[in-house]
């Protein structure tokens, strides 16, 4: 590897470990438009802004968040609510836009099932190692006698 | 003067800290009783130059030096005394001071209660602690001293972060890192063991109450976090899956872990070789949450440009560490094998599967954490891994845990079968589940499967917690503090499951523009906004809403929330009022004003929010309890008859058994 490349490389992974481990601002985004008139189009709002990420924040939702940005991408979905579209549709508005790292709840694909599946795998991962403990330990002399011992 | 003198101490510190080390170590290597008993008085000297230095900076705070560069930059003349001293931990120099000191608090712990430890090993774990000692102080000396002078000073201080000034986050960076210091104590005594080449169940014993008493440590520490983030932020949150916050839960998760591998070393001296593993893991990963959390490193990636230093000692600091213990692991934990079987539901295999479920969770939150990382670098894209994802990580190993919890805890040593007091087991499920079906269908109006599996298992817990007890009472046997102890930690993990569950499901948080006069209904609550004025406080100054909260035309509460502004730094902050009771929270922060007088409100309802903190200090009382057990201040004889030779045998399932 060349060293323009591992410099590179060693530039993207500050980048991103900083983007990552920011701590939580103290800022907080409230809402200045109070509520919308439809409850169940408000509570749809909320559920949405929840889901998205503010990108020029350090880890904060768009409904958390004070920045510009983030008063926009409400904006939006507002109007987007308004004019009677989908939730999905404003998810994969949002997506095109601003990519898979504007969704805090990605869809299931190819390469989310690394994240997705991880609780999955790892809980079948344990369980082996649970029945292989077992398997072994349960063969083996219980020790009773030691118990007479000082406990 | 003083600051040269904080600064001098620190040196002497770190000279008798080598000295711990070097005497420590090598005298129990060659053998040397001489040499060994260098290490106990080395410690006390350590403990004092380092306490001198923390007091030094202590002082500088508290007179306003401002010709000290991190005084400066954290203080100022208008703050608070007590905030003053909080500031000294308020960014990374203090930080890693009050690391180093409570290290030296710990260590002087060590040293006083070791005597009835067999010598050579006492000496090889004082030795350890001085290394660790030792790398903490050459890391604030070199990189980050808190010392350094501001020529010409300032006329007054850049203050403290007005998020930071707040009683429960002053105290929460003491708790937590004495948790993540209390660590180290269990990773020296492990390290210890391993260069003995030798660990029995004497040393389990000894190794336990230390370890709780960091976890207990750390738990008050991540719940005072928890409990500030709640009403401080503003947002009502108490939990945010932030990489800070799971840099302090995963060491807590391994250490809870650890806890309960520790009791079958105990009890059985087998998982040896594990308890080990996890705690050097606790250890590493309390390590590696200091540096994430206040190192500056990783906060921008200016500070790894302007000062690369500081880095490169983090990596090679943890590296060596974990690297090098890891290594003296592979070398030494195989001989460590001891056979010594366990039916299936035996106390041995319930441990077994907390332990595989915890750390299940501890790697999943690590994953969660860095896979936007991996993603990134591999150019498969950038994801976001937010609360939907974690929550998932964190459910599917935990509710088959509470079950195996509820049973577990009367499981019998060896053989797979329950104790006498676990007859109404089963019932006291099923009651959980009506209970639980009832509270949400009548109290909470609408049923949600997977809470309310949460709140059946939770109130499963607590029920099956006191059967132990109220059996040994009613029988007149005696309760041993063991016994007590768990069954209170256990409560406590059941009062956690109810309050999550609930709060998470049934919380109301809505945004609203409010006029004085304006009045907004949650939850049959309606908060009405009455007006607004302006007060001052020491160090900022507000505009106060009135807001009272009525519930069927009565009063329930009056609340005050703030909106504080801070001249210094020129930033506001908001200040949330809440009405607490047993059932609810009420939760009102104040946004922006939003002109002709309205202001934008964050208003909440909180169901059973308090019994998440509350859940967790029960723990904590538990674990204290649980380590005041009589069996633990019996003085250890110093030949240990229970050491069992290991067998030249393979180790069938390496990493676990």
């Amino acid at each position: 590897m060349s060293r323009g490349v591992g410099a590179e490389l060693a530039r993207r992974a500050a980048a991103v470990i900083a983007g990552v481990f920011l701590i939580v601002a103290s800022s907080q985004g409230l809402d200045d438009h109070g509520q919308l008139e439809n409850p169940a189009l408000q509570a749809r709002y909320e559920h949405i802004t929840q889901q998205l990420r503010c990108l020029v924040c350090q880890n904060e939702t768009i409904a958390d968040s004070d920045a510009e940005l983030a008063a926009e991408l409400r904006d939006e979905v507002r109007q987007m609510l308004i004019a009677g579209k989908s939730d999905a549709a404003i998810y994969r508005f949002m997506r095109a836009r601003y990519g898979e790292f504007v969704l805090y709840d990605p869809p299931l694909d190819a390469r989310t099932i690394f994240i997705w599946g991880a609780p999955f795998a790892l809980l079948l991962i344990g369980g082996i190692v649970i029945y292989r403990v077992l398997r072994v330990r349960s063969r083996m002399p219980l020790d009773d006698e030691q118990e007479a011992g000082p406990k | 003067m003083i600051p040269e003198l904080g600064m001098f101490a620190l040196i002497l510190g770190l000279l008798l800290a080598m000295a711990q080390a070097f005497f420590g170590l090598v005298g129990a290597w060659r053998e040397d009783p001489a040499w060994m008993s260098v290490a106990r008085p080395a410690v006390a000297g350590q403990f004092v130059f380092v306490a001198t230095g923390f007091a030094c900076l202590v002082h500088s705070f508290v007179v306003n030096d401002f010709s000290v560069l991190y005084v400066a930059n954290n203080s100022n003349t208008e703050l608070p005394l007590f905030y003053r001293v909080a500031a000294v931990w308020g960014a990374h120099e203090g930080s890693l001071l009050l690391w180093v000191t409570i290290l030296a608090i710990w260590s002087l712990a060590v040293a006083a209660f070791s005597r009835g430890l067999p010598p050579r090993f006492a000496s090889r774990v004082l030795g350890v602690l001085g290394l660790v000692s030792t790398g903490f102080l050459l890391f604030t000396l070199w990189t980050s001293n808190p010392f350094k002078r501001l020529i010409p000073a300032a006329a007054d201080g850049a203050s403290l972060n007005p998020i930071l000034q707040d009683f429960a986050l002053s105290i929460h960076p003491p708790m937590l890192y004495t948790g993540y210091v209390g660590f180290s104590v269990a990773f020296a005594f492990a390290v210890a063991a391993m260069l003995e080449g030798r660990l029995d169940q004497a040393w389990a014993k000894w190794t336990r109450p230390w370890t709780i008493c960091a976890w207990i440590f750390q738990t008050i520490g991540i719940t005072l976090g928890s409990w500030w983030a709640y009403y401080e932020l503003g947002w009502g949150g108490w939990w945010f899956w932030d990489p800070v916050e799971n840099a302090s839960f995963m060491p807590w998760l391994i250490g809870t872990a650890l806890i309960h591998s520790l009791s079958v070393t105990e009890k059985r001296g087998i998982f040896k070789s594990w308890t080990l593993l996890l705690a050097i893991f606790a250890f590493s990963l309390s390590l590696i949450g200091t540096f994430l959390v206040r190192s500056g490193v990783l906060v921008s990636v200016h500070s790894f440009a302007t000062d690369p230093k500081r880095g490169l000692f983090i990596l090679a600091g943890l590296l060596v560490t974990i690297g090098g213990s890891l290594g003296l692991y592979a070398w030494r934990a195989p001989k460590l094998y001891v056979p010594g079987g366990f039916e299936l539901f035996s106390r041995e295999f319930f441990i077994l599967v907390n332990n595989v479920l915890l750390v299940s969770v501890a790697g999943l939150v690590l994953w969660g954490t860095l896979a936007p990382l991996f993603y990134e670098l591999l150019g498969i894209g950038k994801i976001s891994v937010g609360p939907p994802v974690f929550n998932l990580m964190f459910l599917v190993p935990m509710l088959p845990m509470m079950v195996f919890l509820a049973i577990g805890m009367h499981s019998a040593w060896r053989r797979g079968k329950l104790s006498v007091a676990a007859k109404p087991i089963w019932w006291l499920l099923a009651a959980g589940l009506v209970i639980a079906l009832a509270v949400q269908r009548w109290i909470y109006g609408s049923v949600h499967l997977v809470s309310m599996v949460g709140l059946a298992f939770g109130i499963w817990i607590m029920f099956s917690s006191l059967l132990e007890p109220l059996q040994r009472w009613r029988k007149g046997q005696r309760m041993t503090a063991a016994v007590a102890g768990m069954a209170i930690a256990h409560f406590g993990v059941g009062m956690f499951a109810i309050g999550v569950s609930t709060v998470n499901t049934y919380k109301i948080e809505k945004d609203a523009a409010m006029k004085p006069g304006a009045v907004f209904s949650i939850a049959g609550y309606d908060f009405k906004f009455v007006s607004a004025h302006d007060v001052a406080g020491p160090n900022y100054e507000a505009v106060q809403a009135l807001v009272t909260v009525t519930h069927d035309g009565k009063l329930v509460a009056t609340l005050k929330p703030q909106k504080r502004h801070f001249a210094v730094q020129q930033t506001d902050n908001s200040h949330a009022a809440i009405a607490v009771n047993a059932g609810r929270d009420l939760f009102v922060a104040m946004g922006d004003p939003l002109g002709d007088g309205a202001w934008s409100m964050r208003i909440q309802y909180k169901p059973l929010v308090r019994y998440v903190w509350l859940g967790a200090l029960v723990m904590a009382i538990g674990g204290a309890v649980a380590a005041s057990d009589k069996r633990y201040r019996v003085k250890a004889p110093v030949t240990t008859a229970e050491a069992i030779a290991p067998p030249p045998k393979p180790d069938p399932a390496p990493g676990v058994a």
